[in-house]
């Protein structure tokens, strides 16, 4: 046992067996308390857990706050606990990217990254681009060119497209392809896609010219 | 009494122009809700326990430590002591509780103890399926015997495709809560709105009519989403013993890939006889292949091309996995896989394009004759058959070998039976009610849009209220059958109401109901377009009392038929020393007679071209035989194309003089019909060998390639 480990075990309270077994069923009580600051090497770490844990997050520009087990995902509690429920649970492994949200300028897939860990950060979902009346230029692009069917993949897309267009403006039909591929759709919207994002883009680059 | 049939196509104002859809701006913005995005008040998230196994009994199971934990607020046993279990992911109980990490824990707090019984998993070998494979009698018609015996050339081969999954991105799921004893309110992710409440009445020990079914918008059908499932009913219950609290049950990914439907598997044994001068004579026949516990249906081969003297033999398998479903275009991908490529490799073999031995053979076709030669000549234009097409094999330099496939599909599509409620108002606003659903093939966006044209009136005079099993009852959405009957109702509707308004506001135009039309926003003489008002005075005439009329479907005139044809051509390119398959271009023509919009049609042809990929070289559901267990239930390994894996896509719909005159024909089933078989062929041009197994995964081509004459390989 690391050094760490030990560390840990005395602040906490818990041997490290009893750790594991209590965050996995014996104690999944909704009792909210939270982070404890634990010294490891030297640095002062926040631990979480195993019970539910206050939590505030910058969403789409607003703080908000939940009580959510460290385990939850940022994914789970966008949806359930704060009912923004624009990006989707699909695959609930990072691979579909039904759910792609923005997190400090970056596309990330919500269901691989944990709530907590999501604090701090500016979290921009589909919900922050734009609304019916005043859609974002990809939206719009999305609608024109019925990137959509069941429209399930849809959010997710629409926010992965806006942060590959944020990275290249002028996309070539080949970057569009490669810097799209961590999406998935079922129905099959993909030429919609495609031709919604070469819109988008003119779109954008207009704007900016006449902005 | 009004005409019952479509205007003209010079007074066509909104259908078959291209229109996006109405609810795009919900679903870009994630303003939409899905049955799987619903938080309703108090609501509880329910888990269920699923077998492990894929045969097996249950001997004892134990819920006294789910039900004690803190937060969970019901547990229900669905699979009691001695229940045989035959499929992995089968139902075994279901809880409740007050978050879903809570549900979680006391889901995997469920002690069950089973008795593994011998299972069978393998649906590609009949002999390996003793008595779980079912042989129906051979059919046979003509003299088949004879006719192989007079042939010039005999092709035979083995072909066939695995089963796959719908894989819904919305898994299968519901939301259940109960208003007092009697009283239930279903959300639910379907496809058949009006299907739900009757057949949750008996399980759930209510009435029909005391249930309330309501969606606005579902994540993916295909055909797996009609009923309401083990674990909807299982819902129900748990609401009901945790007070009425809502209770949301959305499969797990594993669980959706395991037990919420299946396409069946699909293999055959064919043998094609011809002349020399490609004139088909024979056919015979072994098919197999599964469904999961009910066996699976038999391929409708010889598939388009009614081949004389036939035998034919299938046998349904019976196997340890969750049951198929309507998997869009039910037995119709397999028969075209089998027939296809057996006609494919046919013609290689008498150095024959394919193009020409179809058109040799299209009398055989039938009824659609005509359209199909339409079709062949568009597509090989858009593909550039004559120029590219090669006998089989690129014989060209290098790794990368290219070639080209042809493939015809068929499908009924006709309109199913439909109730639509349009009401005027006095103040001129109109609103259609109808207990459909809008599946993403822009049910929303045709009904509005038939609406406004009939009634003279733009997309936003008309509003739409769906998917309530309150309104009027309108068929599932399945089959292709959806456009038919809603456009058909919605048009009945709206001739007929105009009908009435026309009989109120005549008088103060001096004029008969019969001489007036309803054109750009208002009604006039049709002789003498001056004498009118604005739609919204002529409805005014209505008094204080709005008009509702109900249109059906069927009903008089001809507004909806069935059958159509459709042609693809694939060109693909294959790197032989990787055996990776790369598709450069796929053309669908296709015909559904009128199209009401012709954004949204063309929309279901890509996706089915693009699902017809995603089955032609990716999707299968990989089971171990040993163990029983499905080993992709995820989809990093059950895997879909990318935005990158599908080339170019061209398609070219049937439309105008010949093919409007139909009336409206449904358009999701048949263009998924082909890909499978379009691909394989254009695979077997390119490396110069059948490969006979979909999908095309790179070790079936190098095992093709290395056995140089894939179209005898066992599979």
């Amino acid at each position: 046992m690391s050094d760490e480990e030990k560390v840990k075990e005395k602040d906490s309270g818990l041997s490290r067996r009893k750790f594991l077994k209590v965050s996995g069923i014996g104690l999944s009580v909704p009792l909210v308390m939270g982070h404890r600051v634990i010294k490891v090497a030297g640095q002062e770490v926040k631990l979480f857990g195993p019970g539910k844990t206050p939590i505030t997050l910058a969403i789409n520009g607003r703080k908000m706050s939940a009580s959510v087990e460290p385990r939850v995902t940022l994914l789970d509690a966008l949806r359930n606990d704060l009912d923004i429920t624009g990006a989707k649970r699909v695959c609930d492994r990072g691979t579909c990217g039904a759910c792609t949200v923005i997190m400090d300028g970056k596309p990330v897939y919500a269901c691989s990254v944990l709530a907590i860990e999501a604090q701090g950060k500016a979290i921009t979902t589909v919900e922050g681009l734009g609304e019916p009346g005043k859609l974002h230029p990809v939206q719009q692009a999305f609608v024109d060119n019925d990137a959509q069917q069941c429209g399930f993949c849809t959010p997710g897309f629409v926010v992965a497209c806006k942060a590959f267009l944020d990275k290249h403006p002028n996309p070539t039909l080949e970057q569009v392809e490669k810097g799209l591929g961590g999406n998935l759709c079922r129905c099959g919207t993909y030429v919609g896609v495609r031709q919604a994002v070469l819109q988008a883009a003119k779109a954008q680059r207009g704007g900016r010219r006449n902005g | 009494m009004a005409e019952y049939k479509w205007p003209d196509a010079d007074k066509r104002t909104l259908i078959g122009k291209r229109i996006s859809r109405l609810d795009g701006p919900q679903k870009v913005s994630g303003k939409a809700k899905y049955t799987f995005d619903l938080n309703r008040p108090g609501m509880l998230f329910g888990k269920v326990l699923r077998c492990p196994h894929a045969h097996a009994k249950v001997v004892s199971i134990d819920t006294g430590d789910a039900e004690r934990m803190p937060g969970v607020k019901a547990v229900r046993v669905i699979a009691a002591a001695g229940t045989e279990l035959r499929w992995q992911g089968a139902e075994v109980a279901a809880v409740a509780a007050v978050d879903e990490p809570t549900a979680l824990d006391a889901m995997r707090a469920i002690k069950v103890k089973y008795e593994k019984l011998p299972h069978l998993v393998v649906d590609n070998d009949v002999q390996a399926a003793g008595t779980n494979a079912r042989p129906t009698a051979a059919t046979t018609t003509g003299d088949p015997d004879k006719a192989f015996k007079e042939a010039e050339v005999v092709s035979e081969g083995v072909y066939g495709m695995p089963v796959i999954t719908h894989c819904c991105l919305e898994s299968h799921g519901s939301v259940m809560e109960w208003e007092g004893e009697k009283n239930l309110l279903v959300h639910i992710s379907t496809q058949a709105i009006t299907n739900i409440a009757p057949n949750l009445a008996g399980p759930l020990e209510t009435t029909a009519t005391s249930i309330h079914v309501h969606q606005d918008h579902i994540g993916g059908g295909f055909g797996s989403k009609f009923g309401p499932d083990a674990w909807d009913v299982a819902g129900g219950r748990l609401s009901k013993a945790a007070g009425g609290k809502p209770v949301k049950i959305m499969l797990e990914r594993d669980a959706e890939l395991m037990v919420a439907g299946t396409r069946p598997s699909s293999y055959g044994r064919i043998k094609v006889g011809a002349k020399k001068d490609g004139q088909l004579v024979a056919w015979q026949s072994e098919t197999w292949g599964s469904g999961g516990v009910g066996g699976g249906g038999s391929p409708p081969v010889p598939y388009i091309f009614n081949i004389p003297n036939q035998r034919k033999q299938h046998t349904a398998i019976s196997n340890n996995v969750g049951a198929s479903r309507a998997w869009r275009a039910p037995n119709h991908p397999q028969a075209c896989l089998l027939t296809m490529s057996a006609l494919e490799d046919l013609a290689a073999k008498l150095n024959m394009d394919p193009v020409d031995l179809f058109m040799k053979n299209i009398a055989l076709t039938g009824a659609r004759a005509d359209v199909y030669s339409e079709e062949l000549k568009i597509a090989g234009e858009l593909i550039g058959w004559k120029k590219n097409w090669h006998p089989r094999g690129d014989k060209t330099a290098g790794a990368m070998k290219r070639g080209l496939g042809v493939s015809i599909h068929t499908w009924g599509g006709g309109g199913h039976a439909s109730d639509c409620d349009l009401t005027i108002q006095p103040d001129g606003s109109v609103e259609l009610k109808m207990g459909t659903q809008d599946l993403g093939t822009g049910t929303r966006t045709t009904i509005t849009i038939v609406a406004a044209d009939t009634l003279g009136l733009p997309l936003s005079g008309v509003t739409h209220l769906i998917g309530d099993n309150r309104y009027p009852a309108s068929g599932g959405s399945g089959g292709s059958t959806t456009i038919g009957g809603v456009s058909a109702s919605t048009r009945r509707a709206a001739l007929d109401a105009l009908d009435q308004l026309f009989a109120k506001v005549a008088p103060a135009l001096n004029a008969q109901p019969a001489d007036l039309e309803a054109v750009g926003g208002a009604v006039r003489v049709k002789s003498d377009p001056s004498r009118s008002m604005t739609w919204a005075q002529a409805c005014s005439k209505l008094g204080t009392t709005p008009l509702t009329v109900r249109g059906k479907n069927p009903g008089p005139g001809t507004l909806t038929s069935q059958g159509v044809g459709g042609v693809q051509m694939a060109d693909v390119s294959v790197d032989v020393e990787t055996g990776v398959v790369r598709i450069n271009k796929i053309v669908a023509v296709q015909d559904c007679g009128l199209i009401i919009d012709l954004k949204t049609a063309e929309s279901q042809v890509y996706g089915a071209l693009i699902m017809g990929v995603c089955y032609a070289l990716y999707e299968e559901k990989i089971i171990d035989a040993k163990t029983g267990r499905t080993l992709n239930p995820n989809m990093e390994f059950y895997k879909l194309a990318g935005i990158g894996d599908i080339g170019e896509l061209v398609v070219h719909m049937m439309t105008g003089k010949g093919y409007d005159e139909r009336g409206v024909i449904g358009l999701g089933e048949p263009p998924v019909v082909s890909p499978g078989a379009v691909i394989s062929n254009a695979v077997a041009n390119a490396i110069g060998v059948r490969v006979p197994m979909i999908p095309l995964t790179p070790d079936r081509v190098l095992d093709a390639l290395e056995k140089k004459g894939g179209n005898n390989a066992s599979i």
